[in-house]
């Protein structure tokens, strides 16, 4: 049991707050820019620093709380999500062209960073629900500037929020197993397939990126938040019939968005398909229950965000002087932004799982794991991957090829923006070439997923009718209505499993440590 | 410093300077500072010869000390105990991956001296030398390596250097249309080599050769997996291979792909990435000694490359393409050879075949000169013989042929008509499904969208 020295998951959240507080009284957008970058470079100082905690177990004095209990948490399945979050904010903002600062909302967008990294680190599942609801807001509101009119992604955030409140309900006031329960964990899958973009509830994202900006628009996307949400509340408790349709549908997505990213006439749009071909590979991987294959999906899905955040960045910085890029032309941009070109192939490669890149390995578990469930599911999403892999390269031949495109503007990037991709480049490389520490993490946090779903399994079957009520939900383990007699076994099963490898612990609360038997 | 230490040592050098060559070339190039013509020439020849000096040190060191197998271990790349999973960085000098070495660093090292002047002052030097770094890392890893998965390492990166370098003049369209088709041929091909790759994994537990081939150094081991399971990986290699190598059906990406660089032709479609189909059928021969089915596809598919090939290069109108072709008819003959259990001949003739097709594309741009200097030393213009083979044919079979020939046994479109078109006709009919659907919520019609910018571009 540890805690951490310092609040650095309060700051990491609050300080991007008081920034986006500040912001509302500065005009001069350069110095809102200097502001946000101050903010979201505290942010992941606070964030790195807490991580570095952990891992290293280090012992401390009380754990600083708000009200006499945190409400936030870091263990092995947020440890990198965290981080990742906030560099995410953190190059967006450094990438961010001089010219275009004026039509970004840096109040918005901070506000919005406050709200992904609660999300990622909220300890309780109501808490979950209304941050990831909350979290809707900044970029509905952005479309809703540009489009006067919710639109499909307005009305699917809407079905979103509905079905994640009635599903949670229903979980937490039915018995384990019954109908109602049953219904309430399938509402939730749904709601957050729904967030993920899963076919045929997918029109929002193009939608999204073809009306908001796309720095919007990856940020809103790029941290996968739905799937972190359907591995917190739905994937402890959701019967195997119900993963393996997600997979099926996951996969069925994952094969449709990689087939129409290859017919696409514009690039933004493009590579929208191919991130929701590649968000839905790792959800398909969600099925599995064996440790292998969720591995590989966990390390899969950080190679993801972090190749197609870089693609994304990078087409971006592009998009910011050059307009709209057709695919139905060569663009020519070689000869302006050369370093550009390759940071955009090394980042695209990163997220098919190139070899040399960091999502080599996770792709070869992923297909490992799979083909170890289900043969068919494995050989579709190496074909997947192949398809993907023709997306990445036909994009980069339309971007960058072609006769040189004259211009009557430098086209070559700033300095800024070229540190921001080759910053997220390096992690790629050096992940790629030495992945056993995050592999290694990744695996103990499958490890623990599937130990947390076995136990809360074997709880919920255990348990007798007649229950009274439930347990203060302190955690992601919704155990539903309990009787007296199950109570022991119930408060067994809620208690998060203490690691004894040396890798992630909770936070506990300080009134509860006598009761919870962690270590 | 005992024998075993020597061959790590030297195993190591072989690796390495390939990788450092890539990691200088590249790294100087992200860093803004581009080396100049003659530094990355002077670092090509220093990384060349190194790993060919270390090659040859350890063939002399093979013969010497008498052993036929020499495994070096660079530990796991990743390992969870808890699932036996490892990926070993593991790889094996023998009879067939030393000769492919050695052979690699030697035309390797000859286009690199005929390139550093060929393009001499071409704007992408730089962009070349690295591509051909790239290249010559996967060739190495690939030929050497011990495991199937650092096999598959190999191969992607020769992979995406291939496609690339065909695209290299990417000024103008056609180059760059032609190295997409040869990626979504490669792909199809890595889908099969890794589906292959985890199904052995998973059956055996490993992917390592030695274990493949249970007992004795190649070419002798004896596979541990039953006909079933070997006709089915099998299988699948044999499709990775026949795209690599461009065997029937996917003979069509060959000649698009001479739109490259001379020296990138020569050594790759020429010489070595044509080969490497080839050394995979060599490599899991025991797979092939299993299956009688599956050496009967191989022989298959290399005499009907070989036949298709042969009488493509001879209606070919350019010289490359017709190399290309030649090289295609040569390499369907070693598939044949090793589908009938050949070893060593094949690899004697990809070892002499690789270096008389280089010799030749080098060759290739000045043979109208070489043409013109032979007519005149001889006064007369050289014989031309027709066909003896459409001679004898009634002369509306003869024009089919030909038509065959021309259209390179229609195979590019076959594919066009069969796969791409569908393919791409289904989802452009989902695109357009899309724009209505979202067009109904909207009071613009869907096209206006798709071509209408934002009139304020927000990023």
């Amino acid at each position: 049991m540890i805690s951490l020295t310092a609040p650095w998951l309060e700051l990491a959240i609050g300080l991007p707050l008081l920034s986006a507080a500040l912001i509302t009284r500065i005009r001069d957008p350069r110095l809102s820019r200097s502001v946000s970058l101050a903010a979201c470079g505290g942010s992941l100082g606070c964030i790195v620093a807490a991580c570095v905690e952990v891992w290293f177990d280090t012992s401390a004095g009380d754990a600083w709380s708000f009200l006499g209990k945190s409400p936030l948490v870091i263990d092995s399945l947020n440890v990198p999500l965290l981080p990742l979050a906030a560099l995410l904010y953190l190059i967006t903002v450094l990438a961010t062209l001089g010219g275009k600062l004026k039509s970004i909302s840096f109040s918005s967008l901070l506000v919005s960073e406050s709200l992904l990294l609660a999300t990622l680190g909220w300890r309780s599942p109501w808490g979950l629900v209304l941050l990831l609801i909350l979290g809707i807001a900044p970029t509905l509101l952005e479309f809703w500037v540009v489009r006067q009119r919710l639109g499909l992604f307005g009305y699917h955030m809407a079905a979103f929020a509905a079905m994640l409140v009635g599903g949670l309900y229903l979980v937490e006031h039915s018995e384990p197993q019954s109908t109602a329960s049953i219904i309430g964990v399938t509402m939730l899958a749904g709601a957050l397939l729904v967030r993920s973009g899963i076919f045929p509830f997918h029109l929002w994202v193009p939608e999204l990126f073809e009306y908001a900006s796309l720095g919007s628009s990856l940020l809103f996307v790029t941290p996968m938040v739905g799937i972190y949400a359907f591995l917190r509340l739905a994937f402890p408790i959701a019967p195997d019939e119900l993963l393996r349709g997600v997979s099926v549908l996951s996969v069925a997505t994952a094969v449709y968005a990689a087939g129409m990213a290859l017919v696409q006439s514009q690039a933004r749009r493009a590579f929208c398909y191919l991130f929701l071909s590649h968000s839905c590979l790792v959800l398909a991987g969600l099925s599995a229950t064996r440790a292998l294959s969720l591995t590989g999906t966990l390390c899969a899905w950080i190679s993801i965000s972090l190749g197609m955040a870089g693609f994304g960045l990078t087409l971006r910085t592009i998009e910011a002087r050059t307009g709209r890029l057709s695919m139905r032309s060569f663009a020519g941009l070689f000869f302006h932004t050369p370093r550009l070109a390759a940071l955009f192939l090394v980042t695209g490669l990163a997220s098919i799982g190139f070899p040399g890149t960091i999502g080599f390995v996770g792709a070869e578990l992923l297909v490992e794991g799979s083909i170890q469930n289900s043969p068919t599911l494995g050989i579709l999403i190496v074909m997947i991957s192949a398809l993907n892999g023709l997306a990445v390269l036909k994009i980069y031949f339309h971007v960058f090829t072609g006769p040189r495109r004259p211009s009557s503007i430098d086209l070559r990037s700033r300095p800024a923006e070229r540190i921001a991709v080759l910053a997220l480049t390096t992690i790629i490389v050096l992940g790629g070439m030495f992945p056993q520490s995050y592999v290694g993490s990744r695996y103990a946090a499958a490890s623990h997923l599937i130990e947390q779903r076995s136990q809360i399994r074997n709880a919920a079957s255990h348990l007798t009718s007649g229950f009274s009520g439930r347990e203060e939900a302190d955690s992601f383990f919704i155990t539903g209505p309990q009787s007296a007699d199950a109570t022991a076994t119930a408060q067994t099963a809620s208690s998060p499993p203490v690691h004894q490898n040396g890798y992630y612990k909770s936070r506990p609360y300080p009134a509860e440590s006598s009761a919870q038997s962690v270590d | 410093m005992t024998v075993g230490v020597l061959f790590n040592l030297l195993g190591g050098g072989v690796l390495l300077a390939p990788l450092c060559l890539f990691i200088v070339i590249g790294f100087m190039m992200l860093a803004g500072m581009p080396l100049a013509e003659w530094a990355i020439t002077r670092i090509t020849q220093a990384a060349v010869f190194c790993g060919l000096l270390c090659s040859v040190a350890i063939l002399v060191l093979m013969l010497a000390t008498g052993r036929r197998e020499v495994l070096v271990d660079f530990g796991d790349l990743v390992t969870i105990p808890q699932e036996h999973f490892h990926f070993q960085l593991r790889f094996m000098f023998d009879r067939l991956s030393v000769p492919f070495v050695v052979l690699t660093y030697v035309l390797v090292g000859t286009i690199g001296a005929f390139a550093s002047r060929y393009l001499h002052r071409e704007s992408g030097f730089g962009r070349f030398f690295l591509l051909y770094a790239m290249f010559l890392l996967g060739m190495i890893v690939a030929t050497a390596s011990g495991t199937i998965e650092t096999l598959f390492f190999g191969w992607e990166l020769v992979g995406l250097s291939s496609a690339l370098l065909v695209a290299f003049f990417h000024e103008r369209s056609a180059p760059v249309i032609n190295g997409q088709r040869i990626w979504s041929i490669y792909r199809v091909a890595d889908a099969a080599f890794l589906i292959a790759a985890v199904m052995l994994h998973h059956t055996l537990g490993t992917g390592s050769f030695s274990n493949l081939a249970g007992s004795g150094p190649w070419p002798a081991g004896t596979t541990v997996l039953n006909p079933r399971d070997s006709l089915l990986i099998g299988s699948l290699l044999l499709l990775a291979a026949a795209g690599k190598s461009g065997l029937v059906p996917f003979s069509g990406w060959l000649p698009r792909a001479m739109e490259g660089p001379t020296p990138s032709s020569a050594v790759f479609y020429g010489a070595l990435s044509v080969h490497l189909g080839a050394f995979l059928l060599l490599r899991m021969s025991p797979l092939l000694d299993q299956s009688m089915i599956l050496s009967g596809m191989v022989v298959a598919l290399g005499l009907a490359t070989a036949t298709l090939a042969s009488l493509a290069a001879r209606v070919q109108f350019d010289v490359k393409s017709n190399l290309a072709f030649a090289s295609l008819t040569q390499v369907g003959i070693i598939t044949a050879e090793i589908g009938l259990g050949l070893r060593y001949i094949p690899l004697i003739h990809i070892i002499g075949h690789a270096c008389l097709r280089t010799l030749q594309l080098l060759r290739a741009p000045n043979v109208l000169q070489d043409y013109q200097s032979i007519e005149n030393a001889i006064g007369t213009r050289l014989p031309q013989q027709e066909e003896i083979l459409l001679r004898r044919l009634p002369k509306h079979a003869a024009i089919r042929i030909y038509r065959l020939a021309f259209e390179r046994g229609y195979l590019d479109d076959l594919i066009d008509r069969y796969v791409v078109r569908p393919f791409l006709g289904l989802f452009g009919w989902f695109e357009k499904l899309e724009r209505t659907t979202i067009g109904s919520l909207d009071d613009r019609p869907p096209q206006d969208r798709a071509t209408t910018p934002r009139t304020e571009e927000r990023t």
